[in-house]
């Protein structure tokens, strides 16, 4: 026999799951009209039926939370709204378990990384914007204090927790209140958020999730009774939401996608590099706006660390997400495995030489192996294009230069990653390189102390920090 | 004495420290307040924009290089030179506008000192706005403000010479480089402040300055996928929906302001977040 | 001599191989190994990895009050460590200083203990601190009394001081002097080698020179097998393997005291240098009070309810 890890699943007892659910408005859930399913993407398994809001919806969302900011939360202090966050982080840390293992069923992402990831960076984030909420004048630069007043932010399906946290903590720190929209494929942590917002004795209308598809979204998007927006997801719908935007009153922050660099010079530790890579790229099953999902290797060691990349991915652990041991999870949706597949095709068509690290699937579910594309050139699609799944490409580089050259060939700036054991060549990159992020000797990391954001077409705005928090507020380079 | 043909002044565009005129050939006449004729300063085309563009982001790499510390002495010289011109941009500014002499010198002297004021800014804008980031786990963490890259600008009908200073300054001293539409109605002062400049030691390229009509140029700004911001505080507010709109294209970060303050300068700043990990 | 043909015995040869070498970044090797510390080991798997880590294990006494009863009573703990089960396998090795080799040889062929090897811990163990010749003579003294393995100490001085080619030649010697009658296991200290640099390093020189087996620590200095230093060492017997198509053996020791920590260990190995190191000929542990840890765990597999210490004899 030899070590095969025996299955260690995660129990799913903890976790409650309505057959069906409603929008959380006015501090009350409410029920829904039209409802859809929302899947384990593992099992194909529906979890429960989830309403989809429509414009009477969400008038009433705005309208409770127009209330909730008029009549209480622009009055109360900053040192009283700041108690109800510590208290939200507290009962986050407390429920962290729950909100672990209906993360990974309704999104599909491995357990360990919802347990030791997603869920204690959310807490983290409230706690951290709980205490700028009594300290609002530092944050402004000497600039406005006051709030937008209602913000309408729309969320993605990669993070769904942490993403609601990076939006809500914020905004509640510099006295907005909330319409909140989950992602179609990922509403359930979401709904168990308000729980936790009942149980925090949150004034009713502060916060408030209405659940739908796009059509909700731009509903939220459009709705004149919403002052600030913030979107994470696409460029795509980015700009589209920027244009519905442009004409009117509203502050927009975006966070959108992304093609990162992560570039590995000859002098890097090779062994944390491949891990960098990995980690990189195949963190979330890829689905991270920041991934390192383009390499650039110098090619004096381009040979060596793709042999090393190979075997170093032959021992990601594909498989159950509820699994201990799991190291990467389902794809999330059809939709996105045939975009995943169809982009993999690509960048066959192009010329590209695909390797995927060999793995069993589970029979149902949504399922795509760890790859990476040789033979990759900033031509390809798949070098410009974000992929959005655990797909590699990669291309080589001869000298410094060249590296930051092909690095900042791209529209979007999120993030890059560098390499090296030399320190001045590090900063030297670090400065050249057009991100909003620059990870060095390391990736992938998040602190809600760390501001988080895109250059160019990567978005508007930054998330965490002060930086993050001003964006709330009437400030810093905004009108 | 008073039978002395004056020499009059030919007014161009500037363009990468060059005086060209447009390359459509066109001008507009500029008359006084009371109604005589003094000048025929160039009208600018979408392609003389698209050339400024050009210029400036060919310059922006070098300027972003150029030390905190120079960039304010360069903009310094500038209010140094202004101020040993007064008198000219003064009589400008009287003879288009029809100000009183006196508004006219307040409003030159606001510009000297605004230059100072922004020009002190250069470095301190990352004491301002970076931080050292206190993140959980061994790695140090820390935000700059990064220059954007080539940003446009709108600059007010009125103040035509402290408008102009607003829409520039704050947009170069944090290392980006700028194309500016001037005051239509009033352009001599922003031509005449490009003959500062360009015996100044701002770089060619790093301001280039357009005369000529917001409706024309306004919207080329604002789908130009090489300017990567838009400072729309002059511009007709009946204008701004679809400038924004047809900004959106590439995602330009575009502004309006309603006063100078540090909010304008980082406005068009980018900040980046380094991680490095601390160990042995 | 030299082996594998990477150094030629020259300083300047031995410069350049080590030189060769990748830095190690701390942070990202810590967070690699905290990472495989989360894997969930249950049912067959956890059964296999203790019957594996219990054959893994270095049985280790090295007290100064070490007596001819201490070490009989261990070597009958390594041949049958469960009495009542004749299903537990014998552990890799018995560890003794070397003036109990002899008591231990005589006592492990009585009870039939032959197939359990006899590691003697040499080169004036622990500090490392005496002459070549003493060196000499004291391993000397192990093979004679029938060790079938040295673990040898490396000078820490020198190589700290830069005189990798003294540490080198030292480990060169000591190996000739092992011939084919004993595996030589070469002991760093990591924990006054102190940087994952150096650990990377004295991995590489030590396999060149010849080593069988690289072993972290004497179990007299804090820390001493740490994740993180295990997983170091792996990733270059992995990467030596690549180069040479040589499987050195990997022996961590100190602080290893429960079947978690063992199983962690495992999972190391599996992971970084692959399941074929999963041997006793390829991975050890050296351990004292693990085993009877190992065989509380195997107790609770068997019977489903906790074991208690009463049950394990304390040999």
């Amino acid at each position: 026999m030899s070590f095969d890890y025996a299955p260690a699943p995660e129990s799913r007892a903890i976790v409650k799951i309505k057959a069906k659910y409603g929008h959380f408005i006015g501090g009350k859930f409410v029920s829904g009209s039209k409802h859809f399913p929302t899947i384990n993407p593992a099992t194909e398994e529906v979890l429960s039926q989830i309403a989809l809001a429509g414009k009477a919806d969400i008038d009433a969302a705005v309208k409770a939370a127009r209330k909730a900011y008029t009549q209480i939360w622009s009055k109360m202090s900053g040192k009283e709204r700041g108690k109800y966050l510590f208290r939200i982080a507290r009962i986050m840390q407390e429920r962290s378990r729950e909100f672990a293992v209906l993360e990974t069923l309704d999104n599909g992402k491995p357990i360990r990384e919802s347990r030791d990831v997603d869920v204690p960076l959310a807490a983290a984030h409230f706690f951290y914007h709980a205490g700028w909420a009594d300290k609002l004048e530092f944050a402004a630069l000497g600039t406005s204090t006051k709030p937008h007043g209602v913000a309408g932010q729309i969320i993605p399906w990669n993070f769904p927790l942490l993403m609601l946290a990076w939006k809500i903590a914020p905004a509640l720190a510099a006295g907005n209140t909330v319409v909140l929209k989950p992602a179609e494929s990922t509403p359930l942590s979401a709904l168990l958020f308000a729980e936790i917002c009942q149980q925090a004795e949150l004034p009713a209308g502060v916060v408030n999730i209405v659940t739908g598809d796009g059509s909700t979204g731009a509903l939220i998007v459009n709705h004149p009774g919403i002052d600030k927006i913030a979107f994470t997801g696409s460029t795509e719908v980015g700009k589209i939401i920027a244009r519905a935007v442009a004409p009117t009153h509203k502050s927009l922050t975006l966070e959108l996608g992304g093609k990162a660099a992560n570039i590995i010079f000859e002098d890097a530790a090779i062994d944390e590099a491949i891990e960098g890579i990995v980690n990189g790229v195949f963190f979330n099953q890829g689905h991270v706006c920041c991934a390192g999902s383009r390499l650039l290797l110098q090619e004096s060691i381009a040979d060596e660390v793709l042999e090393k990349l190979k075997i170093r991915m032959a021992k990601i652990r594909v498989g159950d997400p509820m699994d201990k041991n799991t190291d990467l999870g389902a794809i999330n949706s059809k939709e996105q495995l045939l975009k995943i597949q169809d982009l993999s095709a690509i960048g066959d068509a192009e010329g590209g030489q695909r390797w995927s690290a060999p793995c069993e699937f589970p029979k149902k579910g949504f399922w795509f192996a760890p790859t990476v594309f040789t033979g990759v050139t900033q031509a390809h699609r798949i070098a410009r294009e974000e992929i959005f799944g655990p797909v590699l490409s990669i291309l080589t580089f001869r000298t410094p230069q060249e590296a930051i050259d092909k690095a900042n060939n791209t529209p979007f700036g999120l993030s890059a990653g560098v390499w090296s054991e030399k320190g001045s060549r590090i900063l030297w990159a670090s400065q050249q390189l057009r991100a909003g992020v620059v990870w060095a000797n390391t990736f992938n990391k998040f602190d809600p102390a760390s501001p988080f954001g895109g250059y160019k077409e990567s978005g508007w705005g930054r998330e965490g920090g002060r930086h993050g928090l001003s964006t709330y507020l009437k400030g810093v380079g905004h009108e | 004495m008073s039978n002395r043909i004056y020499v009059k002044k030919t007014y161009k565009l500037f363009i990468n420290g060059s005086f060209p005129r447009s390359e459509s050939g066109r001008t507009y006449e500029i008359k006084s307040a009371k109604g005589v004729f003094i000048a025929n300063p160039s009208l600018a085309s979408r392609k003389d924009l698209r050339d400024a563009v050009t210029a400036a982001h060919a310059a922006q790499a070098g300027w972003n290089k150029v030390s905190a510390y120079n960039k304010g002495q360069i903009l310094y010289r500038v209010a140094e030179m202004l101020e040993g011109r007064r008198a000219q941009f003064v009589d400008e500014i009287v003879s288009v506008t029809g100000l009183t002499k006196i508004k006219a010198e307040k409003e030159v002297t606001d510009s000297v000192d605004r230059l100072v004021w922004y020009a002190g800014w250069s470095d301190k804008l990352s004491s301002l706005s970076g931080a050292l980031n206190p993140v959980t786990g061994p790695y140090y963490n820390f935000t700059v403000p990064e220059s954007m890259g080539v940003i446009a600008a709108i600059a007010p009908e009125s103040p035509s010479l402290l408008g102009l200073i607003d829409a520039v300054a704050p947009i170069i001293v944090g290392g980006n480089t700028v194309v500016v539409l001037a005051s239509t109605k009033a352009p001599l002062s922003a031509m005449s402040f490009a003959e500062i400049l360009a015996t100044s030691d701002v770089p060619a390229g790093v301001i280039n300055i357009l005369t000529g009509k917001q409706d024309e140029i306004a919207p080329w700004m604002a789908s130009h996928m090489d300017i990567d911001g838009l400072d729309i505080s002059g511009l007709a507010t009946t204008s701004h929906s679809a400038v924004r709109i047809a900004g959106t294209e590439n995602l330009k970060r575009i502004y309006s302001f309603k006063s100078a303050d540090p909010g304008r300068i980082l406005a068009f700043l980018e900040n980046k977040t380094v991680w490095h990990p601390i160990g042995l | 001599m030299s082996f594998y043909g990477l150094v030629d015995g020259s300083q300047a040869s031995l410069t350049k191989y080590l030189g060769a070498l990748s830095g190690v970044d701390q942070v990202g090797a810590d967070a690699r190994a905290a990472m495989l510390a989360t894997r969930s080991i249950k049912t067959t798997s956890k059964r296999w990895a203790i019957n594996t880590a219990i054959s893994m294990v270095d049985l280790t006494t090295l007290e100064g009050a070490d007596t001819p009863g201490k070490v009989k009573a261990l070597c009958n703990k390594a041949v049958r460590p469960d009495p009542t089960d004749s299903s537990v396998p014998s552990v890799g090795a018995v560890c003794v200083y070397n003036d109990m080799v002899a008591i231990a040889r005589e006592h492990l062929d009585l009870i039939g203990g032959g197939h359990v090897g006899l590691a003697a811990v040499s080169t004036a163990f622990p500090s490392g601190r005496a002459s070549m010749p003493v060196k000499i003579q004291d391993t000397q003294d192990a093979l004679d009394s029938g060790a079938t393995e040295i673990d040898m100490v490396i000078d820490r001085g020198a190589f700290l001081s830069g005189d990798y080619i003294g540490v080198f030649n030292q480990i060169v010697q000591i190996r000739e002097l092992c011939g084919s009658r004993a595996h030589l296991k070469v002991i760093f200290e990591t924990g006054e080698l102190v940087t994952y640099d150096n650990i990377r390093k004295a991995s590489f020189l030590a396999m060149a020179a010849g080593a069988h087996f690289i072993k972290t620590s004497t179990g007299k200095v804090a820390p001493a097998a740490t994740a993180p230093v295990v997983l170091i060492m792996l990733e270059a017997v992995r990467d030596f393997y690549q180069m040479t198509r040589v499987r050195i053996g990997v022996k961590p020791a100190g602080g290893i005291r429960t079947t978690k920590d063992a199983i962690k260990q495992l999972v190391l190995v599996n992971e970084t240098a692959g399941p074929e190191w999963l041997t006793p000929a390829l991975f050890r542990i050296g351990a004292s009070s693990l085993l009877n840890d190992l065989l509380m765990q195997r107790m609770k597999l068997d019977d489903g309810y906790y074991a208690s210490p009463e049950y394990v004899t304390i040999d």
